[in-house]
């Protein structure tokens, strides 16, 4: 005898329910207007300019980098244009105290962080002297292993609470990202701990060439969060304002001693996964790309400065031949750092060096000074 | 002084740098309230508070990120894998993360963290519970795996490990954890990574061993000394770095030597070490060096233990071909 529908629980309609709630909030559209006036952040007039020249400036450091890399002047690059709002303003909401493990396209947020930009370019070339971080840089090397930085975030947001430290822990992956067990053991332990943690997914579309229905059969990954009993949030990846605001909601919650919080950021990445022979041709159409070209964060937030009297060409050219310059000189910054030799590396690996390691130290040390 | 097992050794060398050092964090499944599945944690909740030893949600690779983390914010964990068998969940956070943490960043960060964990066989534990791993973790260059095989040593190694400054992977046989007591003096001291132990002099033969294997070669030593054979056992005590000055000294006294380990023949420790003598000391040699292993088939189903882990029989067996050769 069938049960009565009415009594029971619905799983599908609790799910459908879940998802329903999961809209993506926005402040500014495309075209740069306000559109949720409630939610603006109120940036000062200093806060916003500054902003936008972090942006300008990030573009153009894209545009250097891939052009670099196809001089062979650059290694490993992951391009970043369309995600400045996603990676900038998330960046703009954080404070120096708050510790970033970035994933290996999040370059950008270090540098705002203070990684020297002639670091970034040894880190991109391959060389150890790129991720040496000085004492007071709250931030890890780029991560690699896709997932990993999100367990270890939990463990830094769980140290910050321990140190009883006003900041944060903030962690950057993909929509890829949020199909590994790392993402949910992350943010699982985020939450069981409560630890002052924000966890940020740049959802830009495609993991290499896998699309993003491919990862999962959730309507958003920011719901995936409930699943943690964390908060998620989905926002317009393309929209500056609403990635700060929705940022800033997160450290503040943080900071408070009310746990961590999971974001996606609807974004777009223009360019290849990586400069290394990624062809997007072979999965995205140019259709694609430009739907995705006519939210582009810079024009809706030029846009919205230019009515707002804060932002002009003049404006804007000064901060690409200030890029430009900086780019120039740290390259050349780059380009004298040392060989790394065998002896270099083997160095690095134990505090006190072991029997095996010093023998081989010897070794290479006689071979280097021929 | 107080006649320990080895799990308490353990548990003292925890209550010691715990109280030596308040950046000490103990943490891992059923650690606190608990005490741990065999109550190497017990009392440590209770002496030092939930913020110092604490229990984690079920996930070795989140325990192993957990790490990480908490010392980058300068504390110095030691998170238990609560079986060695687990330890595949979170071997990204050991090899491909900790072991780089110093490499990768310069010199810049580091990982001081101990990882301890039960391991081994003999104990009839369920599938993939029990299992000889050292080989695993020793093919990984910037850690250290460091093996006790007695309760004094224990407590001096686990003291050392947490006071490292670069990862360190502490295994501890499950069936030496309460198989004998010993004198444990109650006061800190330790015992230098790296250093290998001469366990028992001779002058014919050199046993290298560790871990249960330790115990197995003294009671094939001693079965020899009854044919007038004097077989010098060496406890490794750590497999990485291995203490090549003692292996060598002592197989230069003796001009033979053979290598015990309960893990599997196929690469590991005693193949490593088989190498290293022979790289090192080849004319010092009057036979081939042997070994005595497990054989190489998966971890044993339980009940069949007892004929899979090589034993002292074995172990004089073998002795006999290398000092007659």
């Amino acid at each position: 005898m069938a049960a009565k529908k009415s009594q029971q629980f619905d799983p599908v309609e609790t799910l459908n329910a879940i998802e329903e709630k999961f809209e993506m909030f926005q402040i500014l559209n495309e075209e740069g207007e306000i559109v949720n006036p409630d939610a603006d952040p109120k940036l000062s007039d200093e806060d916003l300019q500054e902003l936008m020249r972090r942006m300008v400036y990030t573009r153009i450091l894209d545009q250097r980098s891939i052009s670099l890399n196809r001089q062979g002047r650059l290694g490993f690059y992951a391009p970043t244009a369309g995600q400045e709002a996603s990676q900038l303003a998330s960046h703009f909401a954080l404070e120096k105290e708050d510790y970033i493990l970035p994933g290996y396209r999040d370059v950008p947020q270090l540098i705002w962080h203070g990684w020297p930009l002639h670091q970034a370019f040894l880190f991109s070339r391959g060389h150890f002297m790129g991720n040496q971080m000085a004492d007071d840089l709250n931030v890890l090397p780029p991560q690699i292993i896709i997932g990993a930085q999100f367990i270890q975030a939990a463990g830094v947001a769980l140290g910050i609470q321990k140190r009883k430290k006003e900041a944060v822990a903030v962690t950057y992956t993909g929509d890829g990202g949020s199909s590994q067990g790392d993402f949910y053991e992350g943010i699982n332990f985020a939450g069981a701990f409560r630890a002052p943690a924000i966890f940020i997914v740049q959802n830009n579309q495609y993991a290499i060439s896998t699309p993003r229905e491919l990862q999962t059969s959730a309507k958003t990954i920011a719901q995936k969060a409930v699943a943690a009993g964390i908060p998620g949030v989905l926002v317009d990846g393309m929209d500056p304002l609403a990635v700060y605001a929705v940022t800033r909601d997160a450290r503040e919650r943080a900071i408070k001693g009310e746990g961590p919080t999971m974001i996606e950021t609807m974004c777009y990445r223009y360019g290849p996964h990586t400069m290394a022979g990624d062809d997007p041709t072979r999965y995205r159409t140019s259709d694609i790309d430009s739907e995705w070209e006519k939210k582009d964060p810079l024009v809706r937030f030029r846009k919205y400065l230019e009515a707002k009297n804060l932002w002009n060409e003049e404006k804007e050219n000064e901060v690409i031949e200030q890029a430009k310059e900086e780019i120039k000189a740290a390259i050349k910054q780059a380009d004298a750092a040392p060989k790394q030799k065998v002896t270099d590396l083997l160095g690095l690996m134990y505090e006190e060096v072991p029997f095996n390691v010093q023998e081989q130290l010897d070794i290479y040390k006689a071979k280097e000074s021929k | 002084m107080a006649q320990l097992t080895m799990i308490q050794a353990i548990t003292d060398a925890l209550k010691t740098e715990m109280k030596n050092d308040e950046n000490v964090l103990v943490f891992g499944e059923d650690v606190g309230n608990n005490g741990g599945v065999f109550r190497a944690t017990e009392g440590l909740q209770k002496e030092f508070g939930e913020d110092r030893v604490f229990d984690t949600p079920l996930a070795e690779s989140g325990i192993g990120g957990l790490a990480i983390g908490l010392a980058l914010q300068g504390y110095r964990p030691v998170p238990e894998i609560q079986f060695f068998g687990f330890v595949y969940e979170v071997m990204d956070s050991i090899s491909g993360q900790m072991a780089r943490m110093r490499f990768r960043s310069g010199g810049s960060l580091n990982s001081p963290v101990t990882i301890r964990s039960p391991f081994g066989g003999g104990v009839h534990t369920p599938e993939m519970h029990a299992d000889s791993l050292e080989g695993l973790m020793t093919s990984q260059p910037g850690l250290k795996v460091v093996i006790p095989s007695t309760p004094y040593d224990a407590k001096g190694l686990l003291i050392s490990a947490i006071r490292d400054n670069d990862p360190v992977i502490f295994l501890e046989h499950m069936k030496l954890y309460r198989s004998f007591r010993q004198e444990v003096p109650e006061e800190e001291y330790t015992i230098p990574l790296g250093k290998a132990d001469v366990k028992r002099e001779g002058k014919d033969l050199t046993i290298i061993t560790y871990g249960a294997m330790v115990q197995e070669s003294i009671k094939a030593a001693e079965e020899l000394e009854k044919e007038d054979y004097s077989v010098e056992v060496i406890d490794l005590r750590t497999v990485q770095p291995l203490d090549i000055e003692t292996i060598i000294a002592s197989v230069e006294k003796t001009g033979r030597a053979m290598v015990v380990q309960e893990a599997q023949k196929q690469a590991g420790i005693a193949a490593n070490v088989v190498a290293e003598i022979t790289d090192r000391a080849i004319l010092s040699l009057d036979a081939p060096v042997l070994r005595v292993t497990a054989p190489d088939s998966i971890f044993p189903f339980s009940q069949a233990e007892q004929v899979w882990l090589p034993n002292a029989k074995d172990i004089v067996e073998t002795a006999k071909k290398v000092l007659t050769f």
